[in-house]
Parts: C-alpha cells; structure tokens; sequence
C-alpha cells in the first residue's frame, strides 16, 4: 500500500465516524442544521482547494459558482416548473460550463491579475442576481420548493444531515483519488514550476482549466444543497464575503490539504454561529480571529498540527 | 541520424540579438556539447528548441518533422526531454513524484476513471511508480525516493531533474549545465550518465562550462559567440581553434596562448 | 452637451476618489508586494471620524485632521500587528490577513459609531456651478483639486526627499535596498501611513457627495483594486489613470446605458482589459528566466 492510499483510507475512516459519531454527541435540530451547514460549506472548500492547493490558482469569485447551484434550484421550479432535484443538477452542470467557458482566458493571468479576474467574475454573478429583481427576487431573496423524491418528502434536520453527509463522503472521495492520480499530480507539478511543467509534457492550460471546472462543479453543488435545506436562497450566497469565507476555510485549514478544507469550513461555519454571543461584536471578532490565525498558523491547523506532532514524535 | 536539427535561429530582446542564424544538428547515440562564453546565447538556444521562446526566424526539426513554434507540452510529446540550468524542482512533491511527473505522457489519462479511482489507475499508479523507482535507481536517488525533493542537496537535485527528463522515455535530451555547482565526485557521476544514455541511443544536447567533462564526453562541440556559431567540430578540433581561443579569453589571452 | 459635462464631472469626481484609493494599494504593493484589502476601510474611516466629530462640535477642519490622524494610526498598526508579524506569507495568507483585518475594523466601527448613512456639509456650500447648462457641485471641485493635490504632492515627495528615494528603491528591489541599508521595514510602515492618510483625505472629501457608512469599505476597496490592477499594479501613474477611467466609465454607462449596473461596470472591463492585456495597461510584460 502507498502512502497516499494509506492516508487516502484514514482520512475516510476519519470522516465516516466523524459522521456517524456528531449525531450521538450533539442531537439537537439546531445542532444537525449547524453540523449540515458545515458538510456543505466543506463540500466547496473542497473544491477550492483542489484550485488553490493543489493547482495554486487562487479564486476570490468562488461564491459565484455556489450561487448559480443554490439559485438554479430555486429557479428552476418556479420559473420553469421543474423538479427542485433536477434544477440543481442542470445548476451544477451550468456552473460548470461557465467554469469552461470563462476558465482559459482568466487562467492565462497569474497572481494579483488572476485574484481581480475572479473576484470581478463572482461581483458580477452578485450583481446579476441582485439586480433581476423580475426573475431572481432581488436583494428579498426567493423561496426554494421542498424535495419531493419518488413521493417521499424529504424533510427533518436528521435526514439533511445524513444526505449532506454523505455527498460530502463522496465528494472527499473524489477528490482525494484526484490527488493521487496522474492529473492530481500534474497539477501539483504545475503549481511548483508551469514551466517545468510544460517540458515535461503536462498542457498546462488543459489542467488549470480542468481542475476550475471541478472546483466549480464542487461549489455549484455545495450551494444546491444550501438552497434545498434552507428553502431560502438570497444574494448573499454569491457576496463577496461569501467568496472570502471560502477562501479562508482553504487556508485557515491548511492549504494543499483535503483534510484542511474540511477542518476549515467546520471552524468557518461553527465560529460566527458561537459568536452570535457577541452580539455587536461578532464582526469585529470574526476579523481578528482570521488575522490571529493567519498570523500565527500561517501554514494552516491541519499542516500545522501535523509538523508540530512530527517534531513531538522526533523529540 | 539527426534527431535534432535547428536551422538558422534568430531572436532579438529589446534590440540586442541573442540569436543570429545559428544552425545545428544532434544526432541519435550522440553527446553535442554547445559551449561558449557568458552571454553566448545557449540557453536562449535551449529556451527555444523546448518552445518556451519563439524564434523570431529559423526552423526546428525534430526527426526531420518542423516543429517550430510548438508548444512546449506537444515537443514532449514528440521525444524531446530538458534540464534546467536554474532548477525547476517540484518542491512540494517527494522525490519519487517529480520522477513521476515525468511519466506523464506515458500515462493514459482519463478524467472519469481518475476521479473514481478506478482499478486501472490503480495500476496505472502503481507502473509508473515502478518505472520511476528505477530511474531513481539509475541516477543513484533510490534511498531517497519518499523524501521531500527540498530535503536533497544541490547535486542530487540535478541528478533528479535528469531522472525526471528520462521519465519520458525522450529520443532527445537537453542538458543545460549538468554539472555546475557540482562536486567532483557528482560531477563524474554526471558524466557516467550522459555516456550511458547515449549508448542507449539517445540524443544528447548539453550546455557546459566544465571544459575537462566537454572534452572527456561529447562527440562534437558547437561553439557559440554572441549570438553566433563561432566553431563546429570534434573537441580536438574545436579546442585547437583560435578564434576559440580568442573568444574565451581574448586578445591578449590569445597572445598569451601563443607564445606559450 | 449639458449631459455630457454632467456625467463626465460625476464620473470624475467619483474617479478621483478610487484613483486615491488606488494609489494607497500601489504605494503599499510597491514596498511589499502586499495587496492591502482593508484600503477602502481609511477611506470609510476618513469619512465617518470627521461626520462624528463634527457632530460632537469640533470644527470642520480639526474633525477633518483627526480623521486622517486615526486613520494613519489604524494603518500603522496594521502594519505593526498584522503584516509585520505575517511577515513571509504567502500573497494569498497576506490577502486573507488584510481581508481580516478590514472586517475587524469594519467590526469596530460598527460599535464606536452606528449603522447609519451620514452626510456632511459641502465645504463651499451647496450652489451649484452652473457650465454650459450642467450642474456641477462645488464639492467636486474640492475632491478633484484634493485628489490632485495627493498626486502632484506624492509625486514630489517621492522624487525630491531622500525618503521618497529609499521608498522608490525598495520598490525597484528590495534585497537591494536592504543592502545599500536602507530600513525597508520602515518604508513599508510609512507606507501603510500615507495610504491610509490618502485613503481617509479621499473619504472627507467625497462624503458630502455620496453619504458615508461603517460599510462603504468593501466596495471602494475592491474598486480600487480593480482600478489599480487596470494601470497595472505597482505602478502610479497607471493606479491614477485606472481610477480616473473606472469613474468616468461607471458615470457613462449609468447615465446612458442602465444604472442598475453602474457596479458591474468596473469588473467587466477589469476582465475584458485582462483578457487582452493580462499585465494591464501600463504593466510590463515579464520574461521568465530559467
């Protein structure tokens, strides 16, 4: 066994008790709604960190793709009378077809160039979704039907928790085996050294568009599923705080590690929900929270930690 | 046979001529040394046979195909393989991923069956890790297969970027300074490589400055001169050569070399 | 005609302000290569110490001078507390670091001061000027001649004081700088001053124009980013001109094409400019060596 599917099996280990395990310990409706917002904000994280960790392509837009999931199926029914269900798949499969259509002129940039090309991108599916007040509601929002699967309506925090649970699962799944294969290691190599890459025979062009494809198929359904389990979409799915949040999660948990993506939704999601405590202060503790970490765990919790335990185990 | 052959390359940066019609031909089981001063332009020469810089005029072949203008992915594609003379490590992959990087091309790729880690990229993974290994092996990397390649000191490093220009199993090789930075003892480790590889039929293209390894290893010497081909031919020849000589060390180094 | 000079004036008016905002991320990204996110926050704070001051009865121009005073204060110790210590951090740490830190202050003020749109008195009345049948704010003219002030003085100071050398040289190669001795920690604290100095001038002025919140922060900073990566970052005079085009494109297109969109304005040419131009318009195209 290699490493990679040794850590490949850990990790997934980890999360299939994680899973089973939070139920038992926090049983509250309003404790699986949290835990379910946190399977689904890591389901993008996801995402974005194969962009950003593995490829090294940063996105401050991302919300953009996580709106066109949670608004195709909000619109989808209403609109065009369809099933909530296959108005999310027709959103996640549009989102990625934007991914393609925008990817290869915005890839081209690189560093600052590429942050303000989707940073604008995002702004502007905002900005649409704010604006068609007609067909999206506006800055009011829209109403999101309930799943109705084979007669079946699907409704309750536990059976939410359960279904975002495992589509995070199996998008971990993905994404791990995307690691560990001959593209996941082109991307890594392109990160490091396009040109180096390039010579070895890897279309540099091909992958980054590639992988922001998945990263925008990841977000699209990460904000399907926002969409359907608060039956309530408004434009700030697709703010640019939103986009900032997602961006955090990646490097707050470490950037370059799947695990890192899901430890730094979980804190993203789970920490303004405590700070609700603070009332007026919450932003003011938001901000400085997110400087402190990136201050002093500039790597990320989960290569952090991980040095720090390897260094204990050395000494 | 010529593997590789460069028909009067030109490139100019801001007005100043890197490149002035400069030809030349590798051949298949062949060490082509291109030497020349700082500044001479065989890394330009380099950039450009690999596609990272378009020439301004000139041609490329490759196995009598023109493939002027490709990019750099699709003259990999085609058998063409090159070092760096600034490395271009993948540092935050272990020592035996930068070789399988290498193997890229070899590897068949299908999107769907890699996110779904299929048992045919299974094996997939595991041949080219197989494949790797032993080209760590060959250039004397195996002890550090599973090592972070920043963990390795400066000399293995040039040896690693050569194991990963092999992973692509390339009818040409391009070395640009092989051994520079390097210890005598890597230095002969480098040497018994290129040797080896040429044997082996390969096309070997490399940029020196250690005049003893040029002279030891190739086959022939191109000598360029601001931009220019000053001399061609077998080392003897081309260390005889007084413009050579004149080049290197200048006028009055030439009348040094006379009266000695 | 009269339209026409209408909407240029709005359109410069609010393009002077991003070019300053602009200008305070070029300042800061050429002594570090630090994009500095919380830029819209002196702006933002310029605006609301001198309306809460003022209310409080300080006069005008004392409120004005407090207002660029807190505002270096809270750029120093930006940089004291937050981009010192993250020193080595990769660009995207150092994005979410000022991204933090623009949300912290925002946070803030949000306390100190409240939720609300305030306004402040133009400064030489509200009579406008009447230009062959436009109206034109008396208050655009101080944010314009204001604006252009900052310019012209930065421009000096950079070229005539041996400080405004050491800046520029940090900027040209940093390693180089340290090693003539040049305190490069130093240009970069003065740096992050006279940004947010520029920043806070930038929200007096135009406060009276636009109205100012705790909240206006965010999307003069992203404006201002975007005009700055227009001209190609790093470099001034681009950062102006990208500021100057953003509002007048902005004051066009809402005036003849549809003001729902005036916002999106900035972002669909930021993204058509990259596509042609992916160093900007005044940015160098680099060469990689290898």
């Amino acid at each position: 066994m290699t490493p990679a599917t040794r850590s490949k099996i850990a990790l997934l280990g980890t999360l299939a008790v994680l899973l089973l395990v939070v139920p038992l310990l926090f049983p509250s409706a309003f404790h699986l709604r949290v835990a379910a917002l946190v399977w689904i904000n890591a389901i993008a994280a996801l995402g974005l960190a194969l962009l950003m960790g593995l490829a090294g392509q940063v996105s401050l837009g991302h919300a953009g793709f996580l709106a066109i999931g949670a608004y195709a199926t909000a619109l989808g029914p209403r609109h065009l009378g369809l099933d909530p269900l296959l108005s999310m798949l027709a959103g996640v499969f549009a989102a990625g077809i934007l991914a393609f259509l925008v990817g290869r002129p915005i890839l081209r940039l690189k560093g600052h160039y590429l942050a303000v090309a989707t940073l604008g991108l995002g702004i502007l599916v905002h900005l649409v979704v704010v604006s068609e007040v007609a067909i999206t509601g506006g800055p009011d929002g829209i109403q999101v039907p309930r799943l109705v699967l084979f007669g079946w309506r699907v409704v309750g925090p536990e059976i939410w928790y359960a279904i975002t649970g495992v589509v995070l699962l199996l998008a971990t799944w993905i994404a791990l085996n995307l690691e560990d294969s001959s593209t996941g290691r082109a991307l890594r190599a392109l990160h490091d050294s396009e040109i180096a890459a390039a010579v070895a025979g890897i279309d540099v062009a091909r992958h980054k568009l590639l992988v922001f494809v998945v990263a925008a198929v990841y977000a699209a359904l990460a904000g399907g599923l926002l969409a359907l389990l608060n039956r309530f979409v408004t434009p700030d799915v697709a703010s640019f705080l939103r986009s900032i949040e997602l961006v955090t999660m990646v490097v707050i948990g470490g950037m370059g590690s799947i695990a890192g993506a899901i430890v730094g939704a979980a804190l993203l999601t789970v920490l303004p929900q405590l700070l609700t405590f603070f009332h007026d202060y919450e932003h003011a503790v938001l901000g400085l929270a997110i400087v402190l970490f990136m201050v002093f765990l500039r790597q990320g919790i989960v290569p952090g930690l991980a040095g720090l335990f390897a260094r204990g185990r050395r000494a | 046979m010529s593997r590789l052959r460069g028909e009067g390359l030109s490139i100019a940066f801001g007005g100043v001529r890197a490149l002035d019609g400069v030809s030349f031909s590798a051949n298949a089981g062949e060490v082509l040394a291109i030497i020349g001063p700082n500044g001479a332009g065989k890394t330009t020469l380099f950039n450009i046979v690999s596609g990272l810089y378009r020439a301004q005029a000139g041609r490329v072949f490759l196995d009598g195909r023109d493939v002027t203008g490709l990019p750099p992915h699709a003259l990999a594609a085609l058998g063409l393989a090159r070092t760096f003379q600034n490395l271009q490590i993948f540092f935050r992959m272990s020592v035996l991923e930068n070789v399988m990087v290498g193997r890229h091309l070899k590897e068949r790729r299908r999107l769907f069956a890699e996110l779904l880690g299929l048992p045919s990229v299974l094996r997939e993974n595991r041949e080219s890790r197989r494949r790797a290994l032993a080209l760590l092996a060959f250039v004397g990397l195996a002890d550090r297969a599973e090592d972070p390649a920043q963990s390795l000191p400066y000399g293995a490093l040039k040896r690693l970027e050569i194991a990963r220009a092999l992973a692509s199993e390339p009818k040409v090789l391009m070395l640009d300074e092989p051994a520079a930075g390097c210890n005598p003892v890597e230095t002969e480790e480098i040497d018994r490589l290129v040797l080896a590889l040429a044997r082996a039929g390969i096309a070997v293209v490399l940029v020196e400055h250690d005049m003893k390894l040029v002279m030891r290893i190739s086959d022939r010497v191109l000598v360029l001169d601001r931009g220019r081909v000053l001399a061609e031919g077998r080392p003897q020849e081309v260390r005889a050569d007084p413009r050579v000589i004149e080049a290197y060390l200048g006028r009055h180094g030439l009348q040094t070399a006379h009266a000695a | 005609m009269a339209e026409f000079l209408q909407l240029l004036f709005a359109g410069l008016t609010v393009g002077a302000v991003y070019a300053l905002v602009a200008l305070g991320f070029t300042l800061i990204f050429q002594a570090s290569e630090v994009v500095n996110f919380a830029q819209g926050e002196f702006v933002m704070l310029g605006g609301m110490v001198t309306v809460f001051a003022f209310k409080a009865g300080v006069p005008l121009p004392l409120a004005a001078l407090l207002a660029v005073l807190v505002a270096v204060a809270v750029g120093l110790s930006l940089h004291r507390f937050a981009i010192e210590p993250a020193k080595g951090a990769t660009v995207v740490t150092l994005i979410i670091v000022t991204i933090g830190a623009s949300i912290f202050i925002r946070g803030i003020a949000q306390i100190v001061f409240d939720k609300q749109f305030h306004a402040l008195p133009a400064f030489s009345g509200d009579e406008p000027l009447r230009l062959l049948g436009a109206a034109i704010l008396p208050q655009s003219l101080w944010v314009l001649g204001g604006a252009a002030l900052v310019v012209v003085g930065l421009r000096l100071f950079m070229e005539r004081t041996l400080f405004g050398a050491a800046v520029r040289a940090t900027a040209a190669n940093r390693l180089a700088a340290e090693l003539v001795g040049i305190d490069t920690r130093r240009v970069l604290a003065f740096a992050f001053g006279v940004s947010a100095a520029i920043g806070a001038l930038g929200g007096i002025l135009v406060t009276p124009v636009t109205l100012t919140s705790y909240a206006v922060g965010t999307l003069l900073a992203l404006k201002g980013f975007a005009a700055a990566m227009l001209g190609g970052i790093g470099n001034p005079v681009g950062a102006v001109l990208g500021g100057v085009l953003l509002g007048l494109l902005e004051s066009f297109a809402a005036g003849w094409i549809s003001s729902t969109y005036k916002d999106a304005v900035a972002f669909v040419v930021i993204l058509l400019v990259l596509f042609a131009l992916p160093q900007g318009l005044l940015g160098r195209r680099a060469i990689e060596r290898v």
